[in-house]
């Protein structure tokens, strides 16, 4: 490394949701974030999405808070419709010169009313609608955007200038030119998601032609309530509901002729989604899905498919048809494909084509102006023990960049990115963020209320509709109001000062803004509050122009009352608005990991990284966990070998003490501050730590099927793999059975890695034994990802894989001193002998029985099939909903080696967001209790989400103000009024009903 | 057929036409007594939607009379004027009316007996093509009612107010844009409003599919059905019920 000081700034490139977790970790945990991003605004594919598997959560409702936060933290530069010219200097150090190509609106000045787009004379296509439904040239990508600035589109703009006379902002800069910029980081992060692949190449499936034919992500837009048909289901061609639709999956995926060799990871899932999306829209709709084998290998994903089954009735085809035609009346579609050896053809009203994913459009040229290498798909190259680490220092990737991934896995990996890129800099950890500056607050609460009210004429959208100034003149008349004006953008910079200068001018000690929504703006108000040297929380908002001059554009003066109305709850409100005061508390910046596998060891070493003492207990002999029985990779590395080094870094290091033969005897505590008691080789230990990582593996399911333990040649893929490394056995003919306790009643999920274990070792026999037979008899073939490569190369050398249905399972048999195996093959009917030497069974990965105690101790939950369960499936993949608590690795659900790595790194990255604070802050609008009421029921205690709520030695509730988050289910569930909820008191939404139709008694 | 009187209407500018009939008059030029003219300070004040307007309120023919080029007292409002009735005829060809029965002409105010000519051969032409009103009345008029409205949209009104500008003089950026690429533009514009102000006009009296629309329409139901997405999502259409497996949209009479 360089002798040149070290930058305490990141490079995040790419806005989807990979670039904004990457971001927002590093913000959080004291370093400045330059997020790039080529499109005008952050969000990704994720925003076009409606729902998202498997919990059909809505996309849009779980980014968008993300967005937000991602938008305005002090500690994070947006580039936005930029991109990356090039790079000099070394890691640590790196000097990037940056294109920014022109928005033509100015960001400062633009307030997103899209005034400018409504009158904007031409239509363009719209990208994200994906030519659905018309843009102007003047736009935004969605609502929601971030930053909400609009982009004048150049090569659809004809200049006629209207937007610029519209504007009442003044934001229109049709001169803009292209600019460069330098910015220095210590290191980079490629978050650049991915690129869908156009199904135009397969021919045979008359996409571009066939207007019934679309591709996946136009569905899915057809699905969104914000897409072109409001999320009715209608086929192109003449916007009827369809009765039948077929999904056709692998388009673009695991296809050698358009050089598409790998798996796409996600389509299985996402169109099991579509399809109970489309079915939950449409009465009587008929789904179904041709594929070659499912894939639904991931945490809860197996049960999707099974539901998907039987209570969709969504139906499902082994087969990969061949081509589609169209009957030129009804427009409808003619599928030809072969089921069990025979030519078939169906008739659907609409064909969805399940395209995969491809490497980044700018994937090529990016490499080559960074010096990263590309693998053979055009993906980031990255090896199995480090699959964050590009093959340049200093830069990481993240994402479907590095492998076609779902959200949770691009999560867990943009949070492990971070803690990456943060660790080589992590000697700058907050030199170069905004430090909040502390203004001296104003006593007000001996004062009477003297309210402040500004209204927003918002250009024209407030003011066109809604009589301002006569909304002005009301507000005057209120009770405590002692001072009303109106803004024409209430939200722009010399308003704020202004705000700040009538405070002090007209002695104001509550202020109300009467706008747009306080979802988007009340953070920038409340700033401007605290700079005039108020309590934030004496701001009130009412939001006149999204529910009122918006939606009553032909209403006037009803529009004109409403907003009259709106104005006097917030002045109800803003009455008995109290200062709040947040608590604060100190952190003991240390971890505690449980489990000395390969993920504990991992995000043991990566505290020690950023700085920060890890506790490291484990409860054997001896470090490694189920890495230990692992002796091939597949890949160049030696499995041992890496575990060996690790051990070794993991020993070495200052800051990790390690506990072997170790048991947790309690935990206690909660964010920050927590104690534990580890005995540890018969020694008791008591430590302090801040946050607590579970680490705790999974172990190996112990089959009772197909005779296991009753003949020494039936033997599980682990055994195999020692045995071969052992040279012990020279096995000719081998059976391996798969799925052995996964998918089936005992273990009803998929285990995730027994496909692409069998298939290493397979081919490990193969290598030993060039003539060897393999069979493996199979349900699915679940290589997602580039392991299907692996696939590929085992059918190459001849590994025969026989497939099985879940009702005819093998059958394994010793007769005569000979192993013999009986399977009924379902393409040909027919039952097929086998006398192997060994029959190998890969077998489940289950959760450890210690997992429900150490829940209880935690206070976190598990998941039905015993694993824990994560804060949100989705977006909070190794967080649990106790703040504090983190979980990495297959303690989550079975995971491979890469993936293990990058979520225990991913648990260093979320918990320094806590362990880099000076003090923990609570949130200011959070539960408060009267002790002298609490009748100590408990029910507070049972409705906390966030197990807040303690009881102290009175047996009175207490709320630990550090893990309430303010939602006031409790408020809402005491039977005595025990509790109050902070800027949510009983008092003063009554005072708001009660102000809503009628004048403020005073 | 009886002797058809057809009703002609001529816009002409205070400065050059009006006069121009004044000395028509003074010079006791005759000519068919069909025309009445209304006097406009310039033939740059004729808007698309007057003429539309007049059509389909059952006249047969509109005149427009302006400064011959150069001569404009309003330097170039004639020249507005020009590109503006192109327009016009091109939205009354939608309509299926003969678009000859607009006529633009430049009178200037020594031009007497050209402007009595014009009158007479214009009286002639549409005494030829005979009453506006001949067949199918009512779908005429309805027709020009949706020309009309093309007319009044304000991407539409935009556009010709500013296609000197951008084709003579250049455009925010300083660039130019061709003819051809500018009328191409402007045709299609004026294509998609006429079919949404079809569908709202077809739509208005009953809810009805997306199939029947087109077929009212004669045009493609995958084109029909993207406009009335777009018509839909900027509420001016409104999903009305589904019939078997079409849903049935229908134009929103107050917008809400």
């Amino acid at each position: 490394m360089s002798e040149e000081k070290k930058v305490g700034a990141v490079l995040v490139v790419g806005g989807g949701i990979a670039g904004m977790q990457s971001s927002l970790d590093l913000a959080e945990s004291g370093f400045k974030v330059y997020l790039l991003e080529r499109s005008p605004c952050i969000g990704g594919v994720m925003a076009q999405l409606d729902k998202t598997f498997p919990t059909n959560d809505c996309a849009m409702c779980i980014m968008a808070p993300k967005l937000v936060a991602t938008g305005r933290h002090p500690n994070i530069e947006l580039i936005t419709n930029t991109e990356i010219e090039n790079l000099e200097g070394e890691p640590g150090n790196f000097k990037v010169t940056l294109a920014k190509h022109p928005r033509r609106v100015s960001a400062e000045k633009c307030t997103g009313c899209g005034v400018c787009a409504q009158e904007c004379p031409v239509e363009a296509v719209n990208e994200f609608n994906e030519d659905l439904l018309p843009r102007s040239a003047v736009h935004i990508n969605y609502p929601q955007a971030v930053p909400l600035t609009f982009i004048i589109d150049k090569t659809a703009c004809i200049g006629c200038g209207i937007c610029e006379k519209m504007c009442k902002a003044n934001a229109i800069e049709y001169d803009q030119a292209e600019e460069e910029q330098d910015i220095y980081v210590g290191s980079i992060i490629l978050a650049l998601g991915f690129d869908e692949f156009n199904p135009e190449i397969k021919k045979e499936y008359g996409y571009g032609i066939y207007p019934n034919v679309v591709s996946s992500i136009e569905f899915e837009r057809l699905l969104s309530a914000t897409g072109p048909t409001g999320g009715m289901v209608l086929r192109p061609s003449d916007y009827d509901i369809p009765k039948k639709v077929a999904f056709i999956q692998c388009v673009g995926s695991r296809d050698q002729q358009c050089d598409k060799s790998y798996c796409s990871a996600v389509c299985c899932m996402y169109s099991i989604k579509e399809a109970i999306i489309a079915k939950e829209h449409t009465e009587g709709l008929d789904c179904h899905i041709f594929y070659m084998d499912i894939r639904t290998y991931g945490k809860e994903f197996e049960d999707y498919y099974n539901r998907a089954q039987d209570e969709y009735k969504i139906g499902f085809t082994r087969s990969r048809p061949a081509s589609i035609r169209e009957d030129p009346k009804t427009r409808n579609l003619i599928i030809s494909y072969i089921e069990n050896s025979e030519p078939k053809e169906e008739e659907f009203d609409m064909v969805i084509l399940s395209v995969g994913i491809d490497a980044p459009k700018d994937a090529v040229r990016l490499s080559e102006k960074l010096g990263i290498e590309l693998n053979e798909h055009n993906f980031a190259a990255t090896k199995k023990f480090f699959p964050l680490s590009t093959s340049k220092e200093g830069i990481f990737v993240c994402g479907a960049f590095s492998s076609p991934k779902d959200i949770p896995d691009t999560v867990a990996q943009a949070s492990a990115a971070a803690s990456k890129a943060s660790a080589m800099v992590s000697t700058e950890r907050g030199t170069m963020i905004t430090k909040r500056e502390i203004i001296p607050e104003k006593d007000v609460r001996l004062e009477g209320p003297r309210i402040g009210v500004f209204i927003c004429h918002c250009g024209i959208n407030i003011g066109g509709v809604v009589r301002v100034p006569e909304v002005v003149e009301y507000a005057r008349t209120l009770p405590n109001v002692a001072y009303a004006e109106h803004n024409l953008y209430t939200c722009s910079q010399d308003t704020q000062e202004k705000i700040k200068e009538k405070v002090k001018e007209q002695n104001l000690n509550r202020v109300i803004v009467a706008s747009c929504t306080p979802r988007t703006h009340e953070p920038l108000f409340q700033a401007t509050v605290s700079e005039a040297g108020l309590n934030p929380y004496l701001f009130e908002m009412a939001n006149i122009r999204d529910q009122c001059s918006w939606v009553h554009m032909h209403e006037p003066d009803s529009a004109t009352e409403k907003a009259k109305d709106l104005v006097r709850m917030a002045v109800a409100k803003a009455r008995l608005l109290e200062p709040l005061k947040m608590a604060t508390l100190g952190i003991n910046r240390s971890a505690l990991v449980i489990g000395g596998g390969i993920s504990g060891m991992t995000a043991a070493l990566g505290f020690a990284k950023q700085g920060y003492k890890a506790y490291l207990v484990e409860k054997t002999l001896e470090l490694g966990g189920n890495l230990r029985h692992l002796r091939y990779s597949g890949t160049q590395e030696d499995p041992q070998k890496e575990l060996a080094s690790l051990i070794k870094l993991v020993e070495e290091n200052e800051n990790i003490e390690i506990f072997k033969s170790a048991e947790i005897l309690s935990i206690e505590g909660y964010v920050g501050n927590f104690k534990s008691r580890i005995l540890s080789e018969n020694m008791e230990h008591e430590i302090e730590h801040g946050v607590v990582v579970v680490a705790t593996g999974a172990l190996e399911y112990e089959p009772t099927e197909y005779m296991y333990g009753k003949d020494g040649r039936i033997i599980t893929q682990l055994e195999l793999e020692q045995l071969l490394a052992e040279d012990k056995i020279n096995p000719k003919n081998v059976i391996m059975i798969q799925c052995v306790g996964s998918r089936g009643e005992k273990v009803p999920y998929c285990s995730r890695i027994c496909c692409t274990t069998a298939i290493k070792n397979a081919l490990q026999i193969k290598e030993h034994e060039p003539d060897a037979k393999v069979y493996v008899l199979y349900r699915d073939i679940r290589t997602y990802g580039f392991r299907e490569d692996f696939y590929d190369k085992a059918l190459e050398e001849g590994i025969t894989f026989l497939r099985f249905d879940v009702d005819s399972k093998p059958k394994v048999e010793v007769a005569s001193g000979r192993l013999k195996v009986t399977v009924k093959e379902p393409l040909i009917d027919e039952n097929i002998d086998f006398n192997p030497d060994f029959v190998v069974l890969s077998v489940a990965q289950v959760p450890d029985p210690n997992n429900e105690d150490l829940s209880k101790s935690l206070k976190v939950p598990l998941s039905k099939d015993g694993f824990f369960l994560e804060a949100h499936m989705k977006l909070r993949p190794v967080d649990f909903a106790t703040e504090g608590v983190f979980l990495c690795g297959s303690a989550h659900s079975p995971k491979f080696i890469d993936e293990s790595i990058s979520q225990a790194e991913a648990v260093v990255s979320r918990a320094c967001t806590i362990l880099s604070k000076d003090y923990l802050e609570a949130e200011g609008v959070i539960s408060i209790v009267n002790s002298d009421i609490c009748s100590g029921c408990e029910t507070c205690i049972l409705v906390c989400p966030f197990d807040a709520i303690d009881k102290d030695d009175k047996g009175k509730a207490k709320v630990n103000e550090l893990l309430c988050k303010g939602c006031g289910a409790c408020v809402a569930a005491c039977r005595a009024g025990a509790i109050q909820q902070r800027c949510f008191t009983d008092e003063q939404i009554l005072s708001v009903i009660r102000s809503a139709f009628q004048e403020v008694s005073t | 057929m009886p002797d058809f009187e057809p009703r002609i209407l001529a816009f002409a500018c205070n400065w050059c036409s009006y006069a121009g009939a004044d000395l028509a008059g003074i010079s006791r030029m005759q000519y068919p007594p069909n025309l009445r003219i209304i006097r406009v300070m310039c033939s740059g004040r004729v808007d698309p939607v007057f003429i539309l307007d007049a059509l389909s309120k059952g006249v047969d023919g509109v005149l427009v009379l302006g400064c011959h080029p150069g001569d404009c007292h309003y330097i170039s409002g004639n020249l507005m004027t020009e590109r503006k009735m192109r327009w016009t005829k091109e939205l009354i060809e939608k309509t299926g009316v003969d678009p000859r029965r607009l006529r633009l002409e430049w009178i200037s105010a020594s031009e007497g007996e050209r402007f009595a000519n014009t009158a007479k051969e214009f009286t002639d032409l549409i005494k030829k093509l005979g009453s506006i009103q001949k067949e199918e009345k009512e779908k005429i008029f309805s027709e020009l009612k949706a020309a009309e409205k093309v007319a009044d949209e304000s991407r539409v009104r935009i556009l010709m107010g500013k296609e000197r500008e951008l084709v003579e003089e250049g455009n925010v950026y300083g660039d130019k844009s061709t003819q051809e690429d500018f009328d191409r533009l402007m045709k299609d514009i004026l294509d998609d409003e006429h079919v949404r102000e079809k569908i709202l006009q077809i739509a208005k009296e009953k809810p009805l599919s997306v199939k029947e629309i087109s077929k009212r329409m004669n045009m493609p139901s995958q084109e029909i059905g993207k406009h009335v997405m777009w018509l839909r999502h900027k509420g001016k259409i409104a999903l009305h019920g589904i019939k078997k497996r079409s849903p049935l949209y229908k134009t929103v009479e107050v917008p809400y």
